[in-house]
């Protein structure tokens, strides 16, 4: 046997397996729809949950002084969009209540003497009691509000112009949108998440109707089979993460900057990576529900150690080696400066290193665990 | 509320499955069923006899019909019916990860058996079902045939007023089996509890007061087991084989003669068969060829073969087996040995599954391996296919290691797994198709194999439906079309007659014996006793040691006095555990 | 309707109480014997309560940013001094825009201050101009960044009048924040109580998840089915256990924010416990209610995943503030009974019992739970008929 014929042999059995594989999954309807529009759901609702910009940030207000000061600063606040009220409170004890019930998340308090302190010296306190059970949130409303003062102070008749002024320009993302962030995140998280069940599942299940020996009867190789099996995975994860990215680019019009095929290429080293980390999980399974149990161990916190919700930046030092096994991290880094900033091959070449390298070491192990896992 | 004399009272039942294919599950059953009494349910698979039990134990609902059991109406109050009986489903509901003794517990409990009467209860069924000594393992890790006594146990944890066994013995060795039936059979005598039981066996069903016979979700005859001998009376006949003949090669040419033969099987090294109704002696000399004949007493299989086949006949769709080489008789001193086994051990830790055992099948071979549940048949089943490394030890399947050998040698070899393990949710022609292209087959090829393995193999009414639904004969025809897709050079079977009826069974082993004769070596183990006289060769394992092994004429002279294969079984299996009994004892003193 | 009651309920009580007790003893059985559920059960809890501590934080430090210095003046040196001192910012100085840009583009910083070459001209006519460009990709991080910055430039400003003595240069409005409730201004406060959200949502909605299905799958639904046992108390001894191990997780999370985080808790440890109880049961009905309507491992492990725990980490307000989303997202989170136990911990925790949202959240949790349970009842019919 020549080795062309050797390999045409190889790849029609693959194939074989291939299509099986397919149609057992897509067969049953449940599945079909389990696996296109949860995904379309999640990006569409998250797009729009996961921000933390400020919209609608609702606030009480305790006018104590009622004066045209304190009034015109209001009404700035009212032509933000960003601030809404909520309620305006009579006295100084229903601030309490206001923060309290979570009615609103920041009280502005004027004092009585407002106004004709302003008037008088030229400069006057506001208070500012803020609900900081979401710290981030707090801290933002804050900003926003002292930006918003230091524009009300600067129309002020008297106002002198400060001798040093800052020109923000912000590059990517001009709007600051945090959805800008989050969305093309999502192509890769989302689409992560199913895929590595489907692959943990793919051997375990198979092991658990018995038809895994029946497989290995067969004259395929573990490799024929791991490439049988890991190839609809990764179909399945190209497709859904195709659906993220769509929703990305036709329903939350983040302008795509970078090019399709350094985005795809990624893609297919993630899933990759992905598939063989879930392959592992299911040779090393030995049945449905442990293959489900150690999957979502390791899913938790691959996506909380990725940067999707909180900046890897913002971790220790020793967490951030530990990202370093974590390929969902790099695949978000990828799909993000595709995306976002049009990075091309040499910005995110080294991407590509530890999902390779995942990849290599994963798949093999799962390949080998196939024949030799003791039963 | 009617009669509450009657255990069961059944007036036109009808059970529609939504979305099934075909005639209603349960058409129109009537059906009076005593008390007290011992009532066996038979017929092929698919006549509706897990239906009817499930409906009776009220886990259904008819569709339309009475049915009352104990006198209740169960479509209306399955709870009380449920509170009174006691029901054992085919896959018994055993926590795998629950010890023995646990597992009674839990059902004590739910049935609300007092502690003080449990203990006895207990006691009883443990020493009925030889279990005194595992009560602390875990029920996962018993054999199939401990797991469907401690299921029984589990299910007589307290005395219903009516018990339902749904096929309690597939898959059980006879050693357990006739334990099985040795509790059940107490229980009826020494409580007057009313059981019914769903089989495939008919030496069960023989053992039982009234017989009903069921197809196609119908009635199709009842009574006792000697009423139900009758159509089969006075046709009934053994055949002694001339020297130098397989009794097999003579049971293939009767067989094949649907018009003057009804059923045909070897035993102890001759057949038996059943005339056709208006057979004349001189229709059946061209088959005969001068083999001796004798008339013999019809028996239960015979009369509900006969009952069967006629039936199937009217109906006009019969399990033909296309059998154009029966006539090829290849040599069986082939003296090719396509399998060589030599010092084989298996051991699970310090458990030995299989020790020192050595064979070898010649090309062309039917070659049986038979032993009690547990005994490693499976072990080495495994180890011969490749699927379990040896612990240590010689073996070689057609040249090759399979463990080891590289991957063109399992192209050599076909196999058909224990439980269905096909793709359930893929279609039998997807199946096929996946199958054969794992195996390598070209496009044309594959085609060709595919469109004759529907036409050989009956499945092409079936082609498109998906294979986890088809009834359990097309499941069983399915995985045997599968593994021979590739016409290997070897066939593993195992246990492929588990839970296949009668007219399914004797089908199976016609094909088995044309492959033979067509030169494919054939390894195959079975619980049923009496189709080890197909085979050319046995072994006989227990406690992971080859006990026999030779024809099956060898074998059972081994056991003096054994009449049949069972008994022979039976016996050799006793005689060596008494001597390692007396062995151990020996260590011990 | 007697008839059609009593095949769930039970009419003698004491038999209820015996089989529910040997269904319960049999799951407990079964999670301890399954090596995985103590994956589930007590490693994730403690890896997560970790990486929450220690790990994950939404507050910016040591930001990287480049400084460019085009122009040497001292006076331009001194505006950028402000920024070194602080912990938020890692200042590197480079020469070059160019060389900033490079950086900026390889992320090797999250913003660039540019002091332009005639800043100190401007500044003598009272015009200077720094230039802040930040790195947009991770808004959250730039939005931060930019009140850094900000608030050094007007420290500097301030600094700048108050030292040429300038009375006239009144500052108008100040700002003068309190922050109520998290006084350390830390995330870690609040993304711990999230933490509890998390892990109940995981042995809640997702351990059982797979318990029915994994029953009719291996067979033994039948068996139990034609005993006398009422599906309730199949369902409830499925309930306990897992419940048990639930509350380990709260203990486990409760030890580690009080002992290690010292996040305070302001409100009545009692309330606390009580909203978890009632959102375990929930998170449990919900479980339940999945795994007895799907009756396939397979199906049930994905709709778990999809409608637990992944709007328990996105929807519930746990990360993203809920008050920031549109008002059809609001909805679909107010469905959530993650985003009331959300609420219901933070207030427990930095708060302080408030009985208006407490009566609110409870009465929903419990409302959600009786529909849940109900559901899972109704689809755990002691018949094989489908």
């Amino acid at each position: 046997m020549t080795l062309l014929e050797s390999i045409t042999g190889s790849l029609r059995r693959i194939s074989f397996l291939f299509r099986k594989e397919v149609l057992a999954i897509l067969k049953d309807p449940a599945i079909r729809v389990i696996l296109i529009v949860p995904i379309v759901i999640q990006s569409l609702v998250f797009g729009y949950a996961a921000t933390y910009d400020l919209n609608h940030v609702r606030y009480a207000v305790l006018n104590e002084s009622r004066g045209a000061a304190s009034t015109n600063l209001l009404a700035r606040l009212e032509g933000s969009k960003v601030f809404v009220r909520a309620a305006t409170l009579r006295n100084s004890s229903d601030i309490a209540r206001a923060i309290d019930n979570g009615e609103a998340l920041l009280v502005l308090h004027f004092a009585p003497d407002f106004d004709a302190k302003l008037a008088s010296t030229g400069s006057a306190p506001v208070q500012l009691i803020l609900d900081g059970r979401n710290s981030t949130t707090a801290n933002m409303a804050a900003g926003h509000l002292s930006t918003l003062i230091g524009q009300f102070n600067a129309s002020l008749p008297n106002a002198v112009r400060p001798p040093v002024n800052i020109e923000i320009r912000a590059w990517f993302n001009p709007n600051l949108e945090s959805r800008w962030n989050i969305v093309p995140a999502l192509i890769a998280s989302l689409s992560m998440i199913q895929t590595l069940l489907l692959a943990a599942l793919s051997v375990a299940r198979e092991r658990e109707q018995g038809t895994f020996d029946q497989l290995l009867v067969t004259p395929l190789r573990p490799m024929e089979i791991l490439i049988g099996k890991a190839s609809p995975a990764i179909t399945i994860g190209l497709v859904q993460a195709s659906l993220v990215f769509c929703v990305a680019l036709f329903w939350f019009r983040i302008p795509f900057q970078g090019s399709l095929v350094v985005l795809y290429v990624g893609l297919v080293a993630f899933t990759t990576a992905c598939v063989g980390i879930g392959l592992s999980i299911s040779a090393l399974s030995l049945n449905m529900h442990q293959a489900m149990v150690y999957a979502f161990v390791l899913i938790m916190p691959l996506i909380l150690l990725s940067g999707l919700v909180t900046p890897v930046g913002n971790m220790p030092t020793a967490l951030q080696i530990l990202t370093y096994a974590d390929p969902l991290r790099f695949a978000i880094d990828l799909v993000r400066r595709v995306y976002l900033e049009g990075a091309g091959w040499q910005d995110v070449g080294m991407d590509f290193v530890p999902m390779l390298v995942i990849a290599a070491i994963t798949l093999p192990v799962a390949a080998w665990l196939f024949r030799n896992r003791l039963t | 509320m009617t009669t509450t004399a009657l255990t069961v009272d059944a007036k036109d039942v009808v059970k529609r499955f939504k979305g099934a294919v075909g005639g209603p599950a349960l058409n129109g059953i009537t059906l009076s069923i005593p008390k007290g009494q011992l009532t066996a349910l038979v017929g092929p698979d698919g006549a509706g006899k897990t239906t009817l039990i499930r409906l009776i134990a009220g886990l259904m609902k008819p569709d339309s019909g009475s049915l009352y059991t104990l006198g209740i109406d169960v479509a209306a109050k399955p709870q009380e019916v449920q509170d009174l009986i006691s029901y054992m489903p085919q896959r018994f509901g055993l926590y795998e990860d629950l010890s023995v003794m646990e597992n009674l517990n839990l059902y004590a409990d739910l049935h609300g058996v007092p502690m003080d009467e449990r203990r006895e209860r207990f006691d009883r069924m443990l020493s009925m079902t030889d279990m005194a000594a595992f009560t602390n393992r875990l029920a996962g890790n018993l054999s199939g045939g401990m797991k469907q006594k401690l299921g029984l146990a589990c299910t007589l944890v307290r005395s219903p007023r009516l018990l339902l066994l749904d096929e309690p013995t597939v898959g059980v060795d006879p050693l357990s089996r006739r334990e099985l039936w040795r509790i059940v059979q107490q229980l009826v005598e020494e409580e007057g509890l009313p059981v019914i039981v769903s089989t495939a066996y008919m030496d069960e069903a023989e053992r039982c007061k009234h017989v009903i016979v069921m197809t196609e979700g119908q009635v199709l005859a009842q009574g006792t087991p000697d009423e139900l001998c009758r159509p089969a009376k006075g046709r009934c006949f053994v055949a002694y084989p001339r020297e130098g003949e397989l009794a097999r090669t003579l049971q293939a040419r009767l067989i094949d003669d649907k018009r003057h033969v009804l059923d045909a099987v070897p035993e102890s090294g001759a057949v038996r068969f059943i005339q056709a109704g208006g057979t004349e002696p001189r229709d059946l000399e061209g088959i005969l060829l001068g083999a001796r004949c004798e008339a013999t007493p019809s028996r239960l299989e015979d009369g509900v073969m006969t009952l069967l086949r006629e039936r199937a006949t009217q109906d006009g769709h019969e399990d033909a087996v296309e059998t154009k080489n029966s006539s090829v008789q290849l040599d069986t001193k082939d003296p090719i040995e396509l399998i060589k086994v030599r010092d084989l051990v298996r051991q699970f830790g310090s458990f030995t599954a299989v020790a020192s055992t050595s064979f070898s099948v010649r090309r062309g071979e039917i070659f049986g391996l038979l032993g009690p549940n547990g005994a490693g048949k499976t072990t080495t089943f495994r180890m011969l296919c490749g699927l379990l490394p040896a612990t240590s030890g010689f073996l070689e399947v057609a040249g090759f290691n399979l463990r080891t050998a590289r991957a063109p040698a399992r192209a050599r070899i076909g196999y058909v797994s224990q439980k269905f393990a096909l793709y359930g949710n893929l279609s039998v022609t997807e199946n096929l198709t996946f199958f054969g292209g794992a195996y390598g087959l070209g496009r044309q090829e594959l085609y060709a194999q595919v469109e004759r393995a529907l036409d050989e193999f009956q499945l092409r009414e079936k082609k498109d439906e998906r294979s986890g639904e088809l009834p359990g004969g097309f499941k069983q025809r399915l995985a045997m079309a599968t593994a021979l897709i590739h016409r290997p050079e070897i066939l593993f079977l195992d246990e492929p007659t588990s839970g296949i009826d009668p007219l399914a069974r004797r089908a199976f082993w016609r094909r088995i014996t044309t492959l033979a004769a067509e030169g494919t070596t054939i390894i195959v183990t079975t619980h049923f006793m009496e189709e080890a006289e197909y085979c050319d060769r046995i072994v006989i394992q227990d406690a992971g040691r080859l006990l026999a092994i030779g024809t099956p004429h060898e074998v059972r002279s081994q056991a003096s006095g054994a009449a049949n294969m069972n008994e022979a079984f039976l016996e050799i299996i006793k005689k060596a555990r008494e001597s390692r009994q007396t062995g151990f004892n020996a260590v011990e003193a | 309707m007697m008839q059609t009651q009593s095949t769930w309920l039970p009419r003698n009580l004491s038999h209820f109480w015996r089989r529910l007790r040997a269904l319960t003893i049999k799951e407990f059985r079964q999670l301890i014997r399954d090596k995985s559920n103590l994956a589930i059960g007590i490693f994730l809890p403690i890896a997560l309560i970790l990486l929450f501590g220690y790990g994950l934080s939404l507050d910016i430090r040591n930001a990287p940013v480049a400084i460019v210095l085009e122009d040497g003046a001292p006076m331009a040196r001194d505006v950028v001094a402000g920024l070194r001192g602080s912990d938020y910012i890692a200042p590197r100085y480079v020469t070059t825009m160019a060389e900033a840009e490079a950086l900026m583009r390889g992320r090797q910083v999250d913003g660039i201050v540019r002091i332009p070459s005639d800043f100190s001209r401007q500044l003598a006519q009272g015009r200077g101009t720094v230039q802040l460009v930040v790195h947009g990709t991770d808004a959250a991080t730039a939005a931060s960044l930019r009140g850094y910055v900000s608030a050094a430039i007007d420290g500097w400003n301030k600094r700048r009048a108050d030292s040429a003595g300038r009375v006239s240069a009144a500052p108008g409005v100040e700002l003068v924040d309190r922050l109520w409730f998290n006084s350390a201004n830390s995330s870690t406060w609040y993304l711990v109580p999230g933490l509890i959200v998390l892990i109940m949502t995981l042995v809640g909605g997702f351990l059982t998840s797979m318990v029915i299905a994994r029953e009719w799958e291996r067979g033994t639904m039948e068996a139990l089915f034609v005993t006398p046992v009422r599906s309730l108390e199949i369902l409830l001894a499925k309930i306990i256990p897992y419940f048990a191990v639930g509350m380990g997780g709260l203990t486990l999370c409760l030890v580690a924010a009080r002992g290690l985080f010292h996040v305070p808790l302001h409100g009545s440890l009692w309330v606390l416990m009580v909203s978890s109880m009632l959102y375990l049961m929930v998170a449990l009905s919900l479980g339940l209610l999945i795994s007895a309507a799907a009756r396939n491992q397979f199906l049930a492990s994905q709709v778990a995943v999809i409608i637990t725990f992944l709007p328990a980490l996105m929807l519930s307000g746990f990360l993203f503030d809920l008050h920031n989303v549109p008002t059809g997202i609001q909805k679909v989170a107010s469905i959530l009974p993650a985003t009331y136990y959300v609420e219901l911990a933070r207030m427990s925790f930095l708060a302080g019992d408030n009985l208006n949202l407490i009566v609110r959240d409870w009465t929903i949790l419990i409302v959600q739970f009786a529909v849940l349970i109900t559901g899972a009842r109704l689809r755990t019919k002691k018949t094989l008929d489908r």
